[in-house]
């Protein structure tokens, strides 16, 4: 079997290569003969087509289907209207994956901004800056698979009398004497907990965004501020903050997406029990164990929804950005 | 008043050393609290995992990971040798490589292609693909996996690589195609119009001009896209429809956990192998991974 997997590997790196080479050569060659006109008009699709033909068939297409299955029967045989809607927004499940969703979008995108400044601003001012943003880089590259993992360890519980084998019971406990927490399973804290460990997957790429846009300031507006006698609390407020406002959109909207879009640290940790659930777990349960696609289409289409805002936003930035080059 | 002078003229002759003083001077006291607590955070969790890892089984039980340094010597590589015998987790370790290299390979190949007619070419309908894009850039997948997977379904390719390249190829471009039209619309114009005078066809301007000049940008995508798909969940678990002779180590890292009772001490081992050659990829090529960030994403 593994040896089958390698060649395989192997094979499907050769066949791209080569079919990738040959379809861009012999297509160009094919369009020489045509009249200039037309080998102009058509040469551009000829590169775009294969991207543009999967990005229809796997994005496009599916999520234009799934708006109409959205309003069709579970087996797709009749139209429902809003019922699929009414429905899964009446299902408490559905309230509560709704309210987790809030959450997350609320507590992720802005806590990636605080600490991702905070470490990005901090760590230029210390000698172990780079180690520090190393660190938090680090976790970026771990599947939430993995981050899953981790923080199951960290969170984990035992009962008052035992040894806390979980970290952050260990230190609970001996730092506070106070009962251990059921962090992942008692329902003031589990949502809490899982977006802690996402924050933790995802803080090193607000550090880089960050850093990087820090490091385009020009060191004389500090000097100059300074010259004033601005305490670095205020260079901080009055000079650093006003010319990151742009980097800081980038980073809380790209975390909301992320927010939105969150699974596989919720599938892992708690399968969307304990009251745990986002819109994705709901959609999953019901693509795969309600088999009701009427109410799966539903659900991601209210998700979809949710990022609107968000897509009108990005398509202006490009669009400004376009007419500015 | 003097000393007040005496301290903005030393700010003004060194700056930075102003700021970056190694003294630990007691002002500075919450900052280096605040940044090692932060930076705590950020590491105990690795280390714990790391360290677990290489328990034996009835001390992670029984005691937390830090009480392993009290004993040392009390460590063993069996939980490596089980995950790798049980539940084909060798296997999954090469069928996430057969998913994800030629995955990788064929959104970088057809992306690029794609990037370069949008960033180098004049045509009709140009401006309006690149706003489809930007547009799908931030699509939650969620909402395709209805009907993708009824339509794979029809066309037998659940539960093959095929079928997954395909899915992550559709996933990927989007960003891709986005982040090489960057670069490729930042390269010297002049290059490749000399090139067109002279009677070259696209095809060579782009195997021969483009794609050497692009080789950062190339490489950038590609650690994203070779890291991406290697941590994808959910796609994997949708359209390989949970057969463990075919899942990736993702999926057979998260049936560890589900199936917690048995192999719940091994799925530190599981989740640490899952995560070296990610690890490994982004460590080597750290600065072309920032690098890609920054363009795919800081430029919005």
């Amino acid at each position: 079997m593994i040896a089958d997997r390698t060649t395989l590997t192997v094979a499907a790196v050769a066949v791209i290569l080569v079919i990738g080479v040959g379809y861009l050569k012999l297509g160009d060659g094919v369009l020489a003969r045509l009249a200039p006109a037309w080998n102009r008009k058509l040469v551009p699709w000829l590169f775009l087509a294969p991207a543009a033909a999967a990005m229809a068939l796997t994005l496009v297409f599916p999520a234009l289907l799934t708006v109409v299955l959205s309003f069709l029967s579970s087996d797709a045989s009749r139209f429902v209207g809003f019922k699929n809607y009414t429905d899964t927004l009446t299902d408490p499940v559905t309230q509560i994956a709704l309210r987790n969703t809030v959450l997350w979008v609320l507590l992720l995108p802005s806590m990636a901004v605080l600490i991702g400044l905070a470490i990005a601003v901090l760590a230029e001012r210390v000698a172990y800056g780079g180690l520090v943003k190393a660190a938090l880089f680090l976790p970026i590259a771990i599947s939430a698979v993995a981050a899953g993992v981790i923080w199951t360890f960290m969170y984990d519980y035992q009962p008052p009398m035992a040894t806390q084998t979980g970290t952050l019971n260990a230190i609970l406990t001996m730092l506070s004497g106070r009962e251990p927490v059921a962090w992942i399973v008692d329902e003031a804290t589990n949502n809490y907990a899982l977006i802690a460990a996402t924050l933790w997957t995802q803080a090193g790429f607000a550090v880089v965004i960050f850093a990087a846009a820090l490091r385009g300031i020009p060191e004389e507006l500090h000097e100059a501020a300074r010259l004033d006698g601005a305490s670095e609390w205020k260079l901080f407020r009055y000079v650093t903050f006003p010319v990151l406002v742009p980097t800081v959109v980038v980073v809380a909207t790209t975390m909301t997406v992320v927010a939105l879009k969150a699974f596989d640290i919720v599938y892992v940790m708690t399968n969307g029990t304990y009251g745990t659930d986002v819109l994705s777990t709901v959609m999953y349960r019901e693509l795969f164990t309600a088999k009701d696609n009427g109410v799966a289409g539903a659900v991601s289409t209210i998700l979809m929804i949710a990022v609107v805002p968000i897509m009108v936003f990005n398509v202006r930035q490009f669009r400004r950005h376009s007419r500015e080059s | 008043m003097a000393a007040h002078v005496e301290d903005v003229a030393s700010r003004v002759v060194q700056p930075t050393t102003a700021v970056h003083t190694g003294r630990l001077h007691p002002r500075r006291l919450p900052l280096h609290l605040t940044v090692v607590g932060i930076t705590a955070i950020w590491l105990i969790p690795l280390v714990g995992l790391f360290v677990s890892s290489f328990r034996p089984t009835p001390a992670v039980l029984s005691t937390g990971w830090w009480h392993s340094f009290a004993l040392p010597g009390d460590y063993t590589i069996a939980n490596y040798s089980a995950v790798l015998e049980r539940n084909n987790m060798l296997l999954s370790l090469f069928n996430s490589f057969a998913i994800v290299v030629p995955a990788t390979l064929l959104t970088v190949v057809v992306s690029s292609a794609a990037a370069y007619a949008l960033a180098c070419m004049q045509f009709k309908l140009r401006s309006g693909v690149l706003l489809v894009i930007v547009t799908l850039l931030i699509v939650p997948v969620q909402i395709t996996l209805v009907p993708l997977l009824r339509i794979f379904n029809s066309l037998d390719l659940t539960g093959s690589f095929l079928g997954l390249w395909l899915v992550h190829l559709g996933y990927g471009l989007p960003f891709a195609i986005y982040l090489l039209h960057n670069f490729f619309a930042a390269l010297p114009r002049e290059l490749f119009e000399a090139a067109e005078m002279d009677g070259a066809r696209r095809s060579q301007i782009f195997f021969s001009i483009v794609l050497p000049l692009s080789r950062p940008a190339l490489a950038s995508l590609a650690i994203f896209e070779f890291v991406w798909t290697w941590n994808d969940l959910l796609t994997a678990l949708i359209f390989l429809g949970g057969f463990s002779d075919v899942a990736p180590m993702t999926v057979a890292v998260s049936q560890l956990v589900a199936s917690r009772g048995n192999g719940w001490e091994i799925l530190t081992s599981a989740a640490m192998l899952s995560m070296v050659v990610p690890m490994v990829v982004f460590l080597a090529m750290q600065k072309h991974f920032v690098r890609g960030m920054l363009a795919g994403f800081a430029k919005g």
